[in-house]
């Protein structure tokens, strides 16, 4: 085993709602969607019409650029509707599911027996290839490659997310199985809390390479763990997994189906009695009554963390790769003279202009029930890079990539190490950012810049 | 009621001044859009009004010096508050006029790019009267701060845009356009037209007779108390709040333990005037003591408030210490080397300014080095 990383830098947000280790109930929607913009990098073509019957594992879409990296369908049941944007551009097929959840079976296999090339092909067509994400850019997975290692984080720093040994558990054999099938292709390494890990039940998993992480948000990012294990070089390239892919890798060699039911936690200031759901990914959020009351008026429903989650509202569905779900309050309400006061007991700042890190001393422990206002107006970069680097445990100018994002210019974001980060790794930077500007969306941009001049 | 101020309302151009006058009054209702969901509470407004309360002692004491060093040039003789109201009533121009034209522009020019008002003028607006002298004319002033604004910042697009400091620049351009009104010895202590001076007062700042060697300054010190001690609590001759240096440490006790300004300008540049005042002193150079820099001039006011601005300072950690330690140098060399300036800080801080992207790009280049190293190996 490795010795303890200890990464200083980072910040744990006291944001309160952070879910019951209890499992309220297990969802199977009457509808679940499948996004293709919950896969970065997927050309979609549509495998199915309206009508159609499909089983769970049944494929609905596939790569135009690759047609062997297929979609599944989740559930089985009849596809109900395909959803089109402007230009016709799919958002989503939604499945209407019937009750008695049939697979499409691709027979029982052990990873042991596999080749690479074999796993590969068992993903492939078992519709599970999605769940690999590929960095640089954090796209699909390219089957041809063999990256340097397959990267696992099992820590989850967001607030209000997922407890890893509550979700995860009880899944040890097929997160186990996963980690046989994914290492014939190349290195697993996964990563843990140093602190939990020697009571943690995933301790037992073996066959890959356990790294201890310690440290604040985001150490649970992958990216920013990568960082720290064997950064990655622009020649370079490795996929990253999430835990509940892992699992539902293993059940496809263990059960011969493609499961991807995963407990998600639902939880955030403004949930109620927050806890954890078992449930498909593309379920409606309109089955999350019970946790946002009646009327979601004013609230907004986020999959995914509280810093990097997508908003989809009460009409969204949860993402393909979340196994979190926060609800938190909009804030839209005037505070006055809230920056001209001394103290702001019921804001938290992690910045010393006001005086809750004190508090923090007097009342430690102490959660604030955080809204989404952005408390200020948009302004130019004020202050130094210094200031946003505290939070960011990764060898990384994070305002000077951000700044040669904005302006486009790829040499530079290249020096600034684009390669190594995700708008994700960001997230701590534009949360404590005084001039309210959004770095992960300039991030963003600045990928798909890179994308389209790599290509 | 803002209807007509929203967009395709009536009043639409002017949705600037009155976005600026509400979010002054209130935290406005903006939520996120994307990205992070939550959002820390502290804002710009925020971090500027720390600045700006920081300098407060600063001021307060320079009003009261105004009126003090008044009583000492005429011989009348004024208690604390007497001292202090006449200088209130000396400074409060500079501020009208500073605030009245930076403002102004500051306005009009996030008017025509359409953006929300910055709160940065607040903070120069303060700093531009502590750092000029007491009876500089008030036309020049407004002169000075236009320049400064509109050539200094907003051409370049506003606050966190600027290369230089914008009070800095204010300060530059009445120092280069007109100088008799800037240096010499008559100008740091008001005294009305009408007023006759002591005999032998001659209101040169301990700076200016520094300048004729260590002797000079010991002289004056014995005839009207301008020895370290009295150069450090500040009654002595010279621009409005720089002269004591007890008020200015005690805002740099607030910036620094708010994170404000950076702690490592600071040191690096007290280290950078020591660094050079002893090595003057040791190879015969100056005969000043090198800690009475310190305190002599607009050296601490500078350090602290000055070059520790966010934006035109260095960016990276590593690039603060170099560019504190510049300026630090930089003041020293020019006040003990350069005998045509008396005082160095506001020319160190604007080469310190002009050299942060330089020391940046040293520092980011390094770190790119390195990080491509340890890649090769990974």
């Amino acid at each position: 085993m490795s010795k303890t990383i200890v990464l200083k830098k980072g910040l744990d947000v006291p944001v309160s709602g952070a879910p019951e280790k209890r499992l309220s109930k297990t969802v199977i929607s009457d509808i679940v969607a499948i996004q293709p913009e919950d896969f970065k990098g997927l050309l979609p073509r549509l495998l199915v019409k309206e009508g159609d019957r499909v089983l769970a594992g049944s494929p609905v879409l596939s790569d135009k650029k690759n047609p062997d990296i297929i979609v599944a369908a989740p559930a089985s049941g009849t596809v109900k509707e395909v959803v089109r944007g402007e230009k016709r551009k799919l958002l989503a097929v939604l499945i209407q599911t019937d009750d008695k959840q049939e697979y499409l079976d691709f027979g029982k296999k052990n990873p042991a027996d596999l080749s690479a090339e074999e796993v590969k092909s068992a993903l492939l067509a078992g519709g599970l290839w999605p769940v690999l994400v590929q960095r640089p850019y954090g796209i699909l997975a390219d089957p041809a490659i063999t990256p340097k290692g397959i990267f696992v984080s099992a820590i989850n720093a967001a607030p209000a997310a997922a407890d890893v040994d509550f979700a995860y558990g009880d899944e040890i054999a097929a997160l186990q199985a996963g980690i046989d099938a994914l290492s014939k292709i190349c290195p697993v390494h996964v990563s843990f809390d140093a602190k939990r890990y020697p009571s943690s039940n995933l301790n037992r998993l073996k066959g890959c390479e356990v790294h201890l992480f310690q440290g604040k948000y985001p150490v649970g990012n992958v990216g920013v763990q990568i960082s720290h294990i064997s950064p990655i070089r622009k020649d370079q390239t490795v996929w990253t997994v999430s835990l509940h892919g892992l699992a539902a890798i293993g059940k496809l060699f263990l059960g011969g189906r493609y499961d991807v039911l995963r407990k998600v936690a639902v939880g955030g200031p403004a949930a109620i009695q927050p806890a954890y759901i078992c449930t498909l990914p593309g379920m409606p959020m309109s089955e999350l009554k019970p946790f946002y009351g009646a009327e979601p008026q004013g609230l907004r429903l986020i999959s995914g963390n509280i810093f990097s989650g997508r908003n989809v509202g009460e009409r969204g569905y949860l993402g393909f790769a979340d196994d979190c779900i926060t609800i938190i309050k909009e804030g839209t309400d005037k505070e006055l003279l809230g920056w001209a006061r001394p103290f702001r007991f019921n804001q938290y700042s992690a910045d010393h202009t006001y005086f809750n890190w004190c508090l923090g001393w007097l009342t430690p422990g102490r959660k604030y029930d955080m809204d989404t206002n952005l408390h200020g107006g948009p302004r130019a970069f004020v202050m130094s890079d210094g200031y946003y680097a505290k939070f960011l445990p990764m060898d990384i100018y994070p305002i000077y990539l951000a700044k040669a994002c904005l302006a486009g210019d790829i040499e530079k974001m290249e020096k600034f190490g684009i390669y190594e980060v995700l708008p994700e790794d960001l997230a701590i930077c534009e949360y404590a950012d005084p001039s309210k500007n959004y770095i992960q969306e300039m991030i963003a941009k600045g990928i798909d810049l890179m994308l389209k001049e790599m290509a | 009621m803002n209807k007509i101020f929203e967009k395709g309302g009536k009043l639409y151009w002017l949705h600037s001044t009155v976005d600026a006058f509400e979010t002054f009054l209130h935290v406005p209702g903006t939520v996120t859009l994307k990205g992070a969901h939550v959002r820390d509470a502290v804002d710009i407004k925020r971090i500027m009004i720390i600045a700006v309360i920081a300098a407060v002692p600063a001021a307060i004491f320079g009003m009261w010096n105004v009126g003090w060093q008044h009583a000492l040039a005429t011989g009348i003789s004024a208690n604390v508050w007497q001292a202090f109201w006449y200088g209130f009533w000396k400074v409060l121009p500079l501020y009208l006029v500073s605030y009245i034209v930076g403002l102004g522009i500051e306005f009009a020019s996030s008017q025509i790019r359409g953006e929300e008002v910055n709160e940065g003028y607040l903070v120069t607006g303060f700093f531009i009267p502590l750092i000029v002298p007491v009876d500089v004319p008030l036309w020049m002033l407004a002169l000075a701060v236009a320049f400064a604004v509109i050539f200094g910042k907003e051409v370049f697009g506003g606050t966190g845009m600027n290369v230089v400091n914008v009070a800095i620049l204010a300060r530059a351009f009445l120092f280069f356009s007109y100088p008799s009104d800037m240096s010499g010895s008559g100008n740091w202590i008001h005294v009305g037209a009408n007023e006759a001076v002591v005999d032998g007062f001659t209101g040169a700042t301990p700076l200016a007779l520094a300048g004729d060697g260590f002797n000079a300054l010991a002289n004056a010190g014995a005839q009207y108390g301008t020895d370290f001690w009295t150069m450090f609590w500040g009654g002595i001759p010279g621009s409005v709040g720089e002269t004591s240096v007890i008020a200015i440490l005690l805002g740099a006790i607030l910036l620094i333990w708010t994170g404000v300004a950076s702690w490592k300008i600071m040191l690096s540049s007290v280290a950078g005037a020591l660094f050079v005042g002893g090595l003057a002193n040791l190879c015969g150079a100056s005969d000043i003591p090198c800690l009475y820099h310190l305190v002599m001039g607009g050296f601490a006011f500078g350090t602290v408030f000055m070059a520790t601005d966010p934006v035109t300072s260095a960016q990276t950690e590593p690039g603060k210490w170099i560019y504190g330690f510049l300026v630090g140098a930089l003041c020293v060399i020019i006040r003990v080397f350069n005998p045509g300036y008396a005082e160095g800080m506001m020319l160190a801080i604007f080469l310190g300014n002009i050299f942060a992207p330089l020391i940046d790009h040293l520092v980011t280049s390094c770190h790119i080095n390195a990080r491509n190293r340890k890649l090769s190996k990974a």
